[in-house]
């Protein structure tokens, strides 16, 4: 059987997610001989989103203008899109500074609140993207095909979701070992 | 022509980055930059929630190292309830801590920074990573990942969970540790030394043979180092108190408390990242340049105080040919000898009659309206600092966060790397790659270090394209 190709990434998290994801333990090395990994932050050296990936795991909310980008191009290109975990489902923490209102609390909190200077955040053009007005979960901005919520997934969890996967078939989302946030 | 090489993103890193080089209109580097680019703001949203949630929100801060902030969070909660934590909660926090260093350090070198080692700088990209290392070295892989996961329980059967473990809290930890779970770590210690020597023995071999010429151009650089020593001067990781050193083994500073960091430790800010600039407030910026994480805990302490974890470190000594090493790339190196320290510490816990004591917590509500709590995360010192009300809410947050005090030595390892090995406007991948590698030797945990807010001095530069200074500002 040709092997899948699969992809992770990560937008706004903490990456306790790819974390858990680790936590397959010897399991990974099982699922190396199932899956080719072609983009991942931890697992693969590649730059671009490649096109043509079968399954991916996308860990965390649309904070910023690279994660937007990102995603985008990740959907387009991407068969089966998951999202990995409550900051991708809910934008769970990652999304309290949404309760603020606009991003100016939280940066000029961080850098120029406490100042008497010219104000200048880290905002270089190509390079420190800026934040979006409120963090989203990636089905706002994109089509989801499943939801694996929990801060983080169990790797239990995550691997009731990607064995049945790779074996080409439809894992069932369902009841509290596999839906329950937090 | 002059022009600019972006690397984005840098990969095997946790969190997201980007690795400007400067290059002129010869092709040869002129500077480089490694810029943080995300940012969540967790010092301002956590005002207003209790102080007891700190632990929990905190954790999510970072995926790899949650048990830091859990324990920064939970010394800072001791300091606000004014209590003092018994002898089997204390003990009980301290094993937590080893657990995850020898997780999150096994991480780095197995999964993260080997395949570069072992597969080669300058092999397929595709292929190297860990996916890459099973494929190559499946027992190598087996045991690295085993090791990890030895940690990753030892975290678990404490805490109940791997990631983001609501366990220490302000007065102690929540549970105990149950018989069962003593003897499952007993049972798989000695696999974890077994795999801490021959991780120890694979890259000494290295050193002395394919990475003999990396030791000199990964960031070999003077600077201060920082990190908790224990009263007897001893290596530590969860007490004691702070120590500088600089490079000829001088200490500069000893016997700091946490409580007043903000009189020793500044922050500048670049407009080119969201991770700010910590320095050595004495020396000014950029001149207070200090290190933290596994090189600076080894160089500052005097001893580890375990028998083979001393002896490595003797040995780690001999081999930087002097009493401090200033090469980050001996990040790696100190990395497996604080496992072999991590390993011989939990042995010695698990002997401790105090271990599965059920006397954990302290209790008591709210007598100071401010703390500071610190403890050495994988990466480095971290600091906790909360202003509370009567009530336990919580009023400011300042966090200092281990990466960040790196983020000047890590530019100034991009920079000593791109130098040496960029030459002309034709850049083989393998090269780009050891200028990220120079990154992967400080194991930077980004989700963690953008989220510090100082009211520290800032320095701001304001740079025209050709990077000449329009304007400046300072505040102190
Ligand atoms: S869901 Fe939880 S573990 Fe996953 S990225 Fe978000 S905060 Fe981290």
């Amino acid at each position: 059987m040709e092997k899948i190709r699969f992809a992770t990434v990560w937008l706004a998290g903490c990456s306790g997610c790819h974390m858990s994801f680790l936590d397959l333990d010897e399991w990974l090395i099982e699922l190396s001989e199932k899956v080719e990994v072609v983009y991942s932050p931890v697992g693969c050296d590649l730059k671009e989103y490649p096109e043509n990936v079968d399954v991916c795991l996308v860990e965390g909310g649309i904070a910023n203008e690279d994660n937007l980008e990102l995603i985008k191009q990740v959907r387009s290109r991407t068969k089966l899109l998951i999202s990995f975990g409550d900051c991708a489902v809910t934008a769970n923490v990652p999304a309290m500074r949404n309760m603020l209102g606009s991003t100016d609390h939280v940066l000029k909190r961080c850098y120029l609140e406490l100042g008497d200077f010219t104000p200048q955040l880290p905002r270089e053009p190509g390079i420190v993207p800026e934040l979006l007005e409120r963090v989203s979960p990636v089905h706002e901005v994109v089509d989801v095909d499943i939801f694996m919520p929990g801060c983080p997934p169990s790797s239990d969890r995550i691997k009731a979701t990607l064995a049945p996967l790779v074996e080409g078939k439809m894992p069932k989302m369902e009841g509290r070992e596999m839906i329950k946030f937090g | 022509m002059a022009k600019t090489v972006v690397i984005d993103p840098v990969t095997r890193i946790e969190g997201h980055a980007k690795i400007s080089i400067y290059l002129d209109d010869a092709g040869e580097v002129e500077d480089a930059r490694f810029h943080v680019v995300e940012f969540r703001g967790f010092e301002k949203f956590c005002e207003g929630r209790p102080m007891f949630e700190m632990a929990g929100i905190t954790a999510r801060i970072c995926g790899i190292c949650p048990v830091s902030h859990l324990l920064a969070a939970a010394k800072t909660g001791d300091k606000i309830l004014a209590v003092q934590v018994p002898p089997a909660g204390e003990k009980l926090r301290r094993m937590m801590n080893l657990a995850q260093l020898t997780q999150s350090h096994a991480l780095s070198f197995f999964h993260l920074s080997s395949p570069d080692f072992l597969l080669g700088w300058d092999s397929d990209p595709a292929k190297r990573n860990v996916f890459g290392l099973i494929a190559a070295d499946p027992d190598l892989a087996r045991a690295g990942i085993r090791l990890r996961q030895f940690g990753q329980t030892v975290i678990e059967l404490l805490g109940a969970r791997k990631i983001h473990a609501a366990w220490a809290v302000p007065g102690g930890v929540r549970s105990p540790l149950s018989q069962e779970g003593l003897e499952w770590i007993k049972d798989r210690l000695p696999e974890a030394r077994q795999t801490t020597e021959l991780a120890l023995n694979l890259l000494k071999r290295l050193l002395d043979s394919d990475l003999a010429s990396e030791v000199d151009i990964f960031g070999k650089f003077p600077s201060l180092f920082m990190g908790l020593v224990a009263p007897n001067g001893n290596w530590e990781h969860y007490g004691g108190h702070l120590r500088f050193i600089d490079s000829d083994g001088n200490i500069v500073a000893d016997g700091l408390s946490e409580d007043n960091y903000q009189d020793y430790l500044g922050e500048a800010v670049e407009n080119w990242s969201y991770l700010k600039f910590p320095y050595y407030k004495p020396l000014g910026y950029p001149d207070g340049i200090y290190r933290v994480g596994p090189l600076a805990r080894l160089n500052v302490c005097d001893q580890i105080g375990t028998p083979d974890a001393d002896r490595e470190l003797r040995e780690f000594r001999d081999r930087a040919g002097s009493r401090v090493a200033t090469s980050s790339f001996f990040y790696h190196y100190a990395r497996l000898v604080e496992i072999m320290a991590c390993i011989e510490a939990i042995e010695a816990l698990v002997e401790d009659p105090d271990i599965t004591s059920s006397r954990v917590r302290a209790d008591a509500g709210i007598n100071n309206l401010e703390g500071v709590g610190v403890s050495e995360a994988p990466r480095g010192t971290l600091f906790h600092h909360y202003k509370v009300n009567e009530n336990g809410l919580i009023q400011k947050v300042n966090l200092i966060i281990a990466t960040g005090q790196n983020n000047l030595a890590m530019n100034k390892t991009v920079t000593q790397i791109a130098k040496h090995y960029i030459h002309g406007n034709e850049i083989p991948e393998g090269l780009l790659n050891r200028v990220e590698a120079g990154i992967r030797c400080f194991d930077p945990c980004l989700s963690c270090s953008t989220h510090a807010v100082g009211q520290m001095p800032l320095h701001i530069e304001l740079l025209k394209p050709d990077g000449t200074i329009v304007d400046e500002v300072y505040r102190n």
